[in-house]
């Protein structure tokens, strides 16, 4: 059995878990709901052997390190950490209709990852060696993973609320289906308590290992400044959520425009600006 | 004082505590931010200076764009952010401070209104001796009480991590320490650079701001190596330093290794493997496409040549041996650029084993000169970055207090619990500065269980 095998089971059991969650929205069926998280967690359970396997692979290769170090492993690995935030949302709240909103980001990342990123294990470059590789990227990815489960939360959220206010009170179909209003609200906010804290120990870090290889903990690299502004926003929105009661559709908003600085923090800097983290640049 | 200038210097006051001000400077801080990461920074690429018109440069210039985190009103959002989180820590500090160290502990009935979910229910003993229970029970079940009587009444308040109200305004303090270890280090420490030779030894360093630094001892450069993988990518670039005292070498700081992600630190300063390159010659020959009459050529470093037809000519790589790159040749090669006098130029590989490989490519190129790699003569130079920073630690000091704030502000919840025992009745109640709903259902548990000890202790 290879890693790349598992990687593309990975890849079908979340394809067939938010085909079974959308099927689950449009029937109400709960047992679809149900298969639709144990696809989740079949393709969970592979992508984290297949991460194993990879990382024992680069050994077998001579080239041993943790298999974090280029555009498609981190896309898989981004993959892996927003299933397993939704996984763990899953066990502490049951809400099984989030899965529909949540794994098509998962599914995304891994069908581009397999299908359009060069999957080889490359030996790793000087500036990567480091053991900094491995706390830094395991930080900030579960922080950004967090970051996509309180955005998917959001989107339902705004969809909630605006039928709400269409006039029919209480909505049949699909949007019944999803958790009540302040409930979505509330997710969102802890989605987001949950990154917040990690994004800072990823800046931190970063800031920590970039002081160790370069002498500077800060350097206004694109990257860096990207990731403060991802801070400054989400630091925007629990300053309004705590103090001022910004709470509802203009947290989802928030919320949501958070998510987008992530995604631009973490592929635009590579794909369209240039600096220090040209290595995680797609080839 | 008059009451306009009272007016001016309270509306003053409310405008650094507003939480406006605070949504406002974290946006458009956020918004400031993104211009550095699109207009290029520092010093400009001619490129970029000859696609934008010299209007739109001045303008730029003058507002500070090409020095983004360094321009006076990036710098003054920075400043206004610490007098408004100082200001609304100040303003709120005294009111959480009370709350801490000088709880409510009496039940009152106004307290009661306040909370949610107050339970009640009967006992049968004394409330002297009940007392006792309760307080036995908080202890075990949650924390230690305080006792007070009032008015014939028992009054009994117990809290858990209280300090933890505190959190957030450490977070504010972490960001200001932040600032502070910034400052100590721009005033007291400086970024540099150096190119060393192989053999030989520096004892000033290059600014950025391009000052000279006297280190106050030496550095020299023993070796500078790099060693490939098998695919031709890099896998590490090693320098091999000495720290000279007065020209001595200092024990342990001889041939000390210096790779990418391991520096050398010697008396505060911090030497980083950075770059590198070949001062040393390069030796070719040109000769005619028949391969004959070879004129040697020798080229310094990174110089230039002019050739005899007017071309000129440069050195970009080479290698001992090409067979890690193209595998099937061996043998010294040279990557040269060449820039042909009608402006036109091109990059190329020439070969020290492979004559024919070179005539092909000057044959499809035009028949130009034929360029021969005869070998260089090594002189490699090893470039490291120079850091002295004396406010890291405090920066360090910022974070982990920032880390330890936000896991405390987020996780972690001031709960309050009250109970007042009268004559046949014990109600109890309580609060959490977080989570209220959770903290609300540990509360009934406490109740009911409260309520099975008192009744269970009394009936034997």
């Amino acid at each position: 059995m290879t890693s790349s095998l598992l990687f593309n089971v990975t890849t079908f059991a979340y394809l067939i878990s938010m085909l079974l969650f959308f099927a689950f929205l449009a029937s109400r069926a709960k047992a679809l709901g149900t298969a639709g998280m144990i696809a989740a967690y079949v393709g969970l359970l592979a992508q984290t052997v297949a991460i194993a396997l990879r990382w024992k692979e680069s050994y077998d290769m001579g080239v041993g390190h943790a298999p974090l170090s280029n555009l498609y492993e981190s896309v898989v690995f981004f993959a892996w950490t927003i299933v397993l935030i939704y996984a763990l949302l899953d066990i502490k709240y049951k809400y099984r209709v989030i899965g529909a909103f949540v794994m098509p980001f998962a599914l995304l990342g891994m069908a581009w990852a397999q299908l359009g990123l060069n999957t080889g294990i490359e030996p790793l470059v000087p500036a990567l060696q480091s053991n900094w590789l491995l706390y830094h990227v395991i930080t900030c990815f579960l922080g950004y993973a967090a970051f996509a489960v309180a955005c998917g939360i959001s989107i339902m959220y705004l969809i909630k609320a605006a039928f709400e206010t269409g006039g029919n009170g209480s909505s049949g179909g699909v949007i019944a289906m999803f958790p009540p209003i302040k409930v979505l609200d509330d997710l969102n906010y802890r989605a987001i308590m949950v990154g917040f804290p990690l994004l800072t120990l990823g800046i931190i870090t970063g800031a920590a290992w970039a002081n160790y290889a370069w002498g500077t903990y800060w350097s206004w690299d694109p990257k860096e400044t990207w990731s403060l502004i991802v801070w400054f926003v989400y630091a925007a929105f629990l300053h309004a959520r705590i103090t001022k009661g910004w709470v509802g559709k203009r947290a989802a908003w928030l919320s949501i425009v958070g998510f987008a600085a992530t995604i631009f923090c973490y592929l635009g800097v590579n794909l369209f600006l240039s600096g220090l983290h040209s290595y995680g640049g797609g080839k | 004082m008059t009451n306009n200038k009272r007016d001016f210097l309270q509306s003053l006051w409310d405008f650094f505590c507003s939480l406006k001000l605070t949504m406002s400077l974290l946006i458009g801080l956020a918004l400031i931010s993104i211009i550095g990461t699109i207009i290029p920074q520092g010093s400009l690429p001619p490129e970029y200076v000859q696609a934008i018109s010299p209007a739109k440069l001045k303008l730029y210039k003058t507002l500070g764009f090409f020095d983004m985190y360094h321009s006076w009103w990036f710098i003054l959002l920075l400043y206004l952010l610490t007098v408004n989180l100082v200001a609304c820590s100040i303003k709120r500090l005294p009111h959480i401070w009370k709350t801490i160290t000088n709880p409510v502990t009496i039940f009152n009935s106004a307290l009661e209104k306040s909370l949610s979910g107050v339970t009640e229910f009967p006992h049968t003993g004394e409330p002297a001796v009940v007392k006792e229970r309760v307080a036995a029970f908080l202890k075990i079940e949650f924390a230690e009480p305080v006792v007070t009587e009032s008015g014939g009444d028992w009054h009994l308040f117990a809290q858990k991590t209280p300090w933890c109200r505190l959190a957030v305004y450490c977070v504010h303090l972490s960001v200001i320490i932040i600032f502070i270890g910034a400052i100590i280090g721009s005033v007291f420490g400086y970024k540099g650079f150096v190119n060393i030779m192989e053999g030989e030894s520096v004892s000033k360093v290059m600014s950025r701001s391009n000052e000279e630094i006297d280190l106050g001892f030496s550095l020299r450069c023993e070796q500078f190596s790099v060693a490939h993988y098998a695919s031709g990518a890099p896998k590490e670039f090693k320098s091999i330093l000495t720290v000279l005292e007065n020209g001595r070498p200092v024990p342990d700081y001889t041939n000390a290794r210096v790779i990418v992600n391991d520096p050398l630190t010697y008396k505060g300063i911090t030497f980083y493997q950075s770059s590198y390159g070949n001062a040393g010659n390069y030796f070719f020959t040109v000769s005619d496409l028949s391969g004959k009459n070879p004129v040697p050529l020798t080229i310094e470093g990174k110089s230039s040549v002019t050739l005899p037809d007017g071309s000129s000519l440069h050195v970009i790589e080479a290698t001992r041996d090409v067979a890690e790159f193209a595998p099937g040749l061996s043998g010294p090669a040279a990557q040269v650029e060449l820039h042909a006098a009608n402006g036109k130029s091109e990059s190329f590989v020439v070969y020290a084993n492979h004559p024919e490989l070179n005539i092909q490519h000057a044959q499809q190129h035009g028949g130009g000169p034929v360029i021969h790699y005869k070998g260089a003569q090594e002189r490699m130079y090893t470039g490291l970055q120079v850091a002295k920073d004396p406010g890291v630690e405090v920066v360090w000091l910022g974070c982990l207090l920032m880390v330890i704030g936000i896991y405390a502000a987020f996780f972690m919840s001031h709960r309050r619990v009250w109970v007042r025992i009268q004559n046949g009745v014990v109600t109890i109640g309580g609060n959490a500065s977080k989570n209220q709903a959770g903290f609300q259902l540990c509360l009934d548990r406490l109740a009911s269980k409260l309520k099975t000890d008192l009744s269970g202790e009394e009936k034997p």
